[in-house]
């Protein structure tokens, strides 16, 4: 179990740098809302079930779409 | 000059960073927490102890945090609301797999977000979760077709009916009890672990993922709901 819990700590950093460093917007929403998703197993396993719910319902969904349909609004404002 | 003061700043950063890391071992609880973990079961016969915390002892807490909630959604509500500036664009429906999916999903997503909020003093999860798993049911919805308008009217009136109920609820504490958000002697507490106990603590909990729920539903029908990106060939009738 430990190892899951190292895995899920390093993949969590990874999607934070890629997050910061990919060019598309896109992308990088929703490697935000995998970061999300990585802390919210981190809460569980640090047993707040409470706090991993509401990270995984809104940091990684609710958040996650509200980013993607503001990229997409300002996208078509730019044009 | 500007080297000196970054390192400086680096440097500043780094021991902070270091002398922060004590700060996240576990330490004793102190007597405040103390005492919600002795008498937190017996006072309130929830057998979720976050969600006596959360509802009763910190319930004015609660009654703050739903109000910032509300006035941040009555904020971008203000900000996106519909404007209707002759920009519309046609724009290509959901595909069908889509469609489908938020069809067959959406009816067992919301009952599930209620029964997360009517569980709150059971199991983990309670109004705020519940709220936020509902409006991702109308996400799917609103997502599958343009179309689909939420009424306003009906999620305004209920929004605030609930916020209404929720401090009506404070007051019967207060008329009871002698205490804002009391929970003793409004209604029975029950007993430990069943559906009808905890006495006040489901009841403000429903009314609060109700809330939640409909403020990040309309949130969402005003963000992606703008005339932008509408098809105008087929869906101007209001």
């Amino acid at each position: 179990m430990i190892y899951l819990d190292i895995l899920m700590c390093v993949l969590l950093v990874v999607a934070a740098l890629v997050a910061m460093g990919v060019r598309n917007l896109v992308s990088a929403a929703i490697m935000v809302g995998v970061v999300s998703l990585h802390v919210s197993y981190i809460f569980l396993r640090m047993n707040a079930p409470d706090v991993a719910m509401t990270e995984a319902a809104i940091g990684a969904g609710l958040t996650t779409v509200i980013f993607l349909v503001a990229i997409r609004r300002t996208e078509e404002e730019e044009r | 000059m500007k080297q000196v003061f970054s390192i400086l700043m680096v440097l500043i950063m780094g021991w902070l960073l270091v002398s922060l890391v004590p700060l996240g071992q576990p330490t004793e609880p102190g007597s405040v927490a103390q005492h919600y973990i002795e008498h937190g079961v017996e006072e309130n016969r929830g057998a979720n102890l976050v969600t006596s915390v959360i509802v009763n002892y910190r319930g004015l807490d609660t009654l703050g945090e739903v109000t910032v909630l509300f006035l941040s959604v009555a904020g971008a509500a203000f900000v996106l609301r519909r404007r209707d500036n002759g920009l519309r664009r046609r724009c290509r429906p959901s595909s069908e797999i889509v469609q489908t999916g938020a069809r067959l999903l959406f009816a067992p997503t919301l009952v599930f977000g209620a029964y997360i909020f009517v569980h709150g003093h059971l199991s983990p999860g309670g109004g705020f979760q519940g709220g936020a798993v509902v409006a991702s049911a109308v996400l799917m919805l609103l997502l599958a077709d343009r179309r689909i308008h939420l009424p306003h009217r009906v999620m305004s009136w209920m929004e605030s009916m609930v916020g209404f109920a929720y401090v009506m609820t404070g007051l019967a504490g207060l008329v009871i009890a002698g205490s804002f958000l009391s929970n003793q002697g409004v209604l029975p507490l029950g007993t430990w672990n069943t559906l009808f106990s905890a006495g006040l603590i489901p009841v403000i909990y429903i009314l609060v993922g109700l809330k939640v729920g409909t403020e990040l539903a309309s949130l969402l029908d005003n963000m992606i709901d703008t005339g932008r990106l509408y098809p105008s060939s087929e869906g101007d009738q209001p």
